[in-house]
């Protein structure tokens, strides 16, 4: 069979924007080629004639009128390099598979495909264009690179491997050679764990099998069984002298025990916060929770009859490695969540929230270092975290409508990416449940080696070797695949009679093994493994097992259904196998291949056997750090309108126009309030609103909150405060948008670093605390929730030879779904009308500590604003009410940046010419307290005078004033010839705002 | 009640809307499989009105819309054939406008020319990267031209004095009109042009954003009608007073004209 190479390139005359955006990144890289040309590769193996080749490069491969195509390799310019991207055998090339179907379709021939890319560079040398290509146009990870057109004589394919049963001794271990299988198998179990293993085999005296070793690593990482959270953990406060007085009432806490030396043990934290807040608060009345912590997201009900559902994950190891791979599957992960809510929901939102190091380059200390070993330029994670969600939700159809983008240096080396999705589903279908006889159905994607060890990968501590390690870890999504899977889905969950399954579930970390695990945990399954779908020959029985290989879904479907379902995926192209049954007379997990039994696990024992260690958390309040050169104490504050231009340039806080634009936010037709809004389409949203139902009037509000500064060890931040903080913002970003505050359920996503040390798991417990003080406050239940606890990066500092840890700073990230009751009701941020007033409600406290201003400008110490858990939901509704009664006409949150920033960005958003005059001391004596400073439970509104009174009666007795009013002169201003003096155009002040992440 | 086809494929993804559309403006909606059609393309004889929705038919993957056209042009021409002579209107709206440009199907013969029997029209126009190197999502003005597109022809009057509320959603990678030569350009301009962006964000040849053919039946366009139904999907609703929302919003506008019409065609 031979190999037929086609370039397909622009027409002579016709622009060519992806050259010149290569061009403009190898500019930003310092490399100057005079020319760039691209080329898109086709590599088809196939028995084809000339003129079937003929065919194929007309009526599919070219556009008659922008490209031509060509068989082989053009010869290259004299001056130029060639440089060729194609993919690493085995890892996902969807185009290949569209490709390899089409030609079938054209010509009636099978081929096998492989697609790649062609640069030309013109005026480099081939070792600049061989640095250029590994730090902008490819990753080694899944990429290889070619200084040339690659021509090769075959496809790679897979060799079958004979069936071999391996048995992994462990009985007879000591304690140094339990630990050292968990670390070279990639188990990532602790001691305590593989002595439980041990015993467990000892007990049914035989050896583990590879399959059965691997089940119990997966289920029992921290990725899936979240043990850390779940443990119980004995928490120390360690008091210094003139420290300030506890926040936490310890005492009266369920399942908190305060003992006689002030230590307090917790038996359950996860269980005794964060879900003991939504189970109290379901208690005391709050009745629209639908399903909480049990399912693959939370659901909670829209009207009688509609649910929605919502879930948040994280993807940050693979994403450190392939931001471009890893945040596609992230994406695509969360959305199989939802898709495999209850018996099935329609995905309807995407979020997406990144943290990711400073864009110019590495600072720490104030100065710019070379990255660390093993580091991806932050501008190059952000721009393929970005791409990677972009061509998922995009190509999925699901609009991705609202997020965030923080920087911190010490995401460095472990970026976060939270993607999140949200479901519409029947109320009637929110619970499903397979029955013992019901067959154990896969449909999606195949399986392959790809994405193997992902779960227990993602569970531990990243070093600077981890590309080359676990480079299996990483994947690329094929969305269509799962579009394609959804569409069949939702045929069979509406199919007449009903849903033609009983339960399901998706394929995440620990693929089939996690999957069919917790589908059968109460009835036991029995799986033959070789009946899986694979993408190439080649896999083992365990590699068939745990792989992580995407776009999978695992079904419970009654025998007298399958048919029917056969029918549907036949007709929506996806692939189905029956792996076997559910139900085993002893509740066992048997694995079979080819007849030969090759794992038989007891589901108690996978499920509840994890030994759970009490742990150890030791609180100190963390010192303030000064910081060694550049902004010090010694400065005086500067100016507050240079500050402003200085904080709306942060890219924090800066315009994420460049972000939005590229997610589709419109399609499904749904979306009533967009990420961007106003006039020009630039003002910042506080979040989304989205009418699920079309046409019924009822809403689905979309925001987050990030406090990280609040908690930052670095400034002498306190978790606990950082929680209400973060529940408190994400309130208020939906009540800006026009939820009912009685209509919010949250999520937790915790981002930590390593919690085996004492005081990180101090952190995390506080930080639990605050959800659950915080949650209860607001009445804004948890329903769901996720955790990643090891995000740090151990390397050796090239320059000194020392051994480095940078940890994350603890990164809570609260996501919130709130109800609408009336879309016409909802609203957005930008100011609308010269002569409204400009209102400020919520109290100003002292003190810049955790905020921007202090992280970026002027890093001295000061005391950090907390949450008043009694007036902070007070001040939700009566803004609620106030949007209610249709008194607002714009509302905004004062956060990141403050009270300055937010009314700049209410500005910006307006139409030109817009400005505003207000008295910034009426906010806080101290200027820059008064323009920047985060108090929490703050809001900006725009009410018309007239209104004035009536806002004055449903506020009686709150803390707001008046700050000033809108006008016409194009400017903002606040109190002239005072130490709060601010004037400054509204369009430079945008153009500041605008540009830092206009890429 | 006229019958709606929108025929999908894997990685359709605004199908939805799009019946929403037919059927808010009296049409009566069906979703039909691509794959269902190429085994048996008659069943496009039973329907008045053809829709070909936006998304990523099968991922895009060699270019927007590519595969799905080449499926069409081999295997559904002479259904299509019969529908052009039935006057059937149809639509194709981002990656259906996609589908439909590399078919043939527009901008079609120049006026007075016949369609060709045994095989679809080549292609004249093409619609690639937009000039920006990457996928844009906005609301844009449209400008409606003078033409006799059943889909557009009630715009320019309904919206006289509202430009503000006659804007349209973008969301695509690859929407910019390319046709090759001036000659080519101005046979598009005689007859084919039906609408155009008030900013031409993407370099589109003469601010293109919409073609019919010489009928005016067959159209299509890279923005969304069918995501702008309800009067609250405007980038700024909230600002704009009742009077600026008076009539039915301008998708609708679109889908009501050409349902219209549909109904008024001899059965």
């Amino acid at each position: 069979m031979t190999v037929h190479r086609v370039e397909v390139r622009p027409k002579e005359g016709i622009a060519d924007p992806r050259a010149a955006d290569v061009a403009r990144c190898a500019a930003a890289l310092g490399l100057a080629p005079s020319g760039v040309r691209t080329a898109k590769v086709y590599l088809v193996e196939s028995a084809l004639s000339p003129s079937q080749l003929g065919t194929l490069c007309e009526r599919l491969l070219a556009d008659p009128v922008t490209e031509i195509a060509r068989p082989g390799a053009a010869p290259a310019d004299a001056r130029s390099v060639v440089v060729e991207v194609h993919p690493l055998p085995g890892v996902m090339d969807p185009a290949a598979q569209s490709v390899r179907d089409a030609v079938r379709d054209l010509l009636a021939v099978e081929a096998r495909v492989s697609t790649g890319q062609r640069f030309d560079l013109t005026g480099v040398s081939a070792e600049d264009a061989d640095r250029f290509a590994r730090a902008a146009l490819a990753n080694p990870v899944v990429h290889r690179i070619h200084l040339g057109p690659y021509v090769p004589d075959r496809l790679p394919a897979g060799t079958p491997t004979p069936f071999a049963l391996r048995h992994v001794p462990i009985r007879d271990l000591d304690d140094a050679g339990l630990q050292r299988l968990s670390r070279e198998g990639h188990l990532f179990l602790s001691l305590d764990e593989m002595r439980a293993i041990q015993a467990e085999f000892r007990r049914v005296e035989r050896e583990p099998t590879d399959a059965e070793l691997e089940t119990l690593a997966q289920t029992w990482s921290e990725h899936c069984v979240h043990k850390t959270l779940k443990s119980a953990i004995r928490y120390r406060h360690g008091r210094e002298p003139g420290s300030q007085p506890d926040p936490i009432r310890w005492t009266s806490r369920p399942g908190h025990e305060v003992h006689p030396d002030g230590t307090v043990t917790i038996d359950n934290l996860l269980k005794r916060t964060v879900a003991a807040a939504t189970h109290e608060l379901i208690a005391d009345g709050v009745d629209w929770t639908l399903s909480v912590f049990k399912d693959n997201s939370g659901v909670v009900a829209l009207d009688d009859r509609h649910a929605v559902c919502i879930k948040v994950e994280t993807h940050n190891h693979p994403s450190a490695l392939e931001p471009y791979g890893g945040s596609a599957t992230g994406a695509g992960g969360c959305i199989r969540d939802v898709i495999g809510t209850g018996l099935g929901a329609k995905p309807i939102a995407n979020t997406d929230v990144f943290c990711v190091a400073m864009p110019g380059g590495w600072e720490e200390g104030g100065a710019l270092r070379p990255l660390p070993p093993g580091c991806l330029h932050p501008r190059r994670v952000l721009t393929d975290v970005v791409a990677g969600v972009r061509d998922y939700g995009n190509r999925m159809g699901i609009p991705t409508v609202a997020g965030a983008v923080a920087f911190d240096d010490r995401y460095v080396g472990n970026p976060l990416v939270f993607c999140g999705c949200v479901g519409l589903l029947p109320r009637d279908l929110v619970h499903g449940g397979a029955h013992a006889g019901d067959r154990i159905i896969a449909i999606g994607g195949r399986t392959g080696r790809d994405g193997i060890h992902g779960a227990t990968f993602s569970s531990a501590e990243l070093e600077e070797g981890h590309a080359d390690e676990f480079s299996h870890a990483v994947q690329i999504g094929n969305a269509i695949e799962e579009k394609r899977v959804l569409d069949a889905i939702l045929r069979a969950r509406d199919a007449e009679g009903g849903p033609l399954y009983t339960a399901i579930t998706d394929c995440g970390a620990g693929g089939f093994s996690s999957a069919v695990g917790e589908m059968g945990s109460r009835l036991g399954a029995q799986v033959e493994l070789e009946r899986a779908p694979l993408k190439y020959d080649g896999l083992t029985y365990t590699e068939v097992w745990i792989s992580e290989a995407q776009e999978r879904m695992v079904l419970a479907v009654p025998p007298a259904n399958v048919p029917a379902l056969e029918h549907i995926c036949r007709e929506e192209g996806v692939e189905l196998a029956d792996l076997g049954v559910f139900g085993t007379p002893n509740r066992e997990l048997v694995l079979r291949f080819d007849g030969h039994e090759v794992g038989r696990l007891s589901m108690d024992f996978l499920h509840e056997g994890i030994p759970m260690p009490r742990r150890e958390a030791t609180w100190a309040t963390p010192r303030f750090e000064p910081v060694a050169e550049g902004r010090g104490a010694s400065a005086p504050a500067p100016p507050v309108g240079a500050a402003l231009l200085d904080l709306l340039g942060h890219p924090t806080i800066a315009s994420k126009h460049w972000i939005i634009r590229q997610y589709d936010h419109e399609v499904q037709g749904n979306t009533i309030i967009k990420p961007l809004v106003g006039l020009m389409g630039r003002g910042p949203g506080s979040g989304a609103v989205l009418e699920p139902v079309p046409g019924s009037g009822l809403g689905v509000a979309l925001a987050c909150g990030l406090a990280t500064g609040v908690g930052d060890p670095r400034v002498g931040g306190d978790t606990y405060q950082m929680a209400l903080a973060a529940i408190d913002e994400c309130v208020r970003n939906l009540v800006c948008l026009g939820a009912d505050p009685d209509r919010i359920a949250i999520l937790d996503n915790f981002c930590w670093p390593s919690c085996a040390k004492a005081q990180n798991l101090a952190s995390l417990v506080r930080a639990a605390e605050g959800c659950y003080d915080g949650a209860k406050a607001y009445r804004t239940p948890f329903v769901s929730g996720k955790d990643s606890l090891n995000n740090q990066l151990r390397y050796k500092d090239p320059r000194t030879g020392e051994e480095r840890t940078i940890e994350i700073p603890p990164t809570l990230l609260i996501t919130g779904l709130g109800i609408v009751p009336d879309v016409s009701r909802s609203l957005t941020s930008e100011a609308k009308q010269p002569g409204d007033a400009i209102v400020l409600v919520g109290p100003t406290q002292d003190g810049m500590g955790g905020s921007i201003h202090q992280a970026a400008i002027r890093r001295v110490p000061s005391a950090i604003p907390g949450v008043d858990l009694a007036l902070g939901p007070r001040l939700a509704r009566a803004v609620h009410g106030l949007i209610r009664h249709g008194l607002v006409r714009s509302a905004h949150d004062a956060s990141e940046g403050g009270v300055l920033v937010a009314l700049a960005e209410m500005l910006i958003g307006g139409p030109r010419g817009l400005g505003a005059a207000i008295d910034l001391s009426r906010v806080h004596a101290d200027p820059t307290v008064a323009a920047f400073g985060e108090s929490p439970s703050r809001y900006l509104l725009e009410v018309r005078a007239r209104d004035l009174p009536a806002v004055e009666r449903s506020l009686a007795g709150l803390p707001w004033c008046v700050l000033g009013f809108v006008d016409e002169s194009g400017r903002l201003r606040a109190s002239a010839d005072s130490p709060h003096a601010v004037d400054a155009e509204v369009e430079a002040l945008a153009q500041r705002w605008l540009s830092p992440l206009d890429w | 009640m006229p019958r709606a086809l929108v025929i999908r494929a894997a990685g359709t993804n605004c199908d939805g809307e799009m019946v929403r559309a037919f059927a808010l403006a009296g049409a009566e909606p069906t979703v039909m499989h691509l794959d269902a059609l190429c085994r048996d393309p008659s069943r496009i004889d039973d329907f008045d009105l053809l829709g070909f929705p936006g998304g990523f038919s099968y991922g895009d993957d060699v270019a927007s819309g590519r595969i799905f056209a080449m499926r069409v042009r081999e295997r559904l021409w002479p259904a299509l054939r019969r529908a052009i002579e039935r006057s059937c209107p149809m639509i194709g709206a981002c990656n259906g406008f996609q589908v439909m440009v590399q078919v043939g199907l527009l901008p079609g013969p120049a006026a007075g020319e016949p369609w060709p029997t045994d095989q679809p029209p080549a292609q004249t126009v093409a619609l690639t990267d937009n000039i920006g190197g990457r996928f844009v999502d906005r609301w844009v003005g449209m400008v409606p031209e003078a033409s006799n597109c059943v889909w557009t022809r009630e715009l320019a009057e309904v919206f006289r004095d509202r430009p503000e509320a006659l804007q349209l959603p973008v969301a695509h990678g690859e929407g910019r009109l390319v046709v090759g030569s001036a000659r080519a350009l101005a046979a598009l301009e005689r007859g084919h042009v039906a609408l155009r962006y008030a900013d031409n964000y993407n370099g589109s040849e003469g601010a293109i954003a919409g073609l019919c053919d010489a009928s005016g039946l067959i159209f299509g366009l890279m923005p969304h009608p069918e995501r702008f139904l309800d009067w609250n999907r405007h980038p700024y609703w909230t600002r704009l007073s009742e009077d600026a929302r008076r009539s039915d919003a301008p998708g609708l506008v679109m889908f009501k004209s050409a349902v219209e019409a549909a109904a008024r065609m001899p059965v």
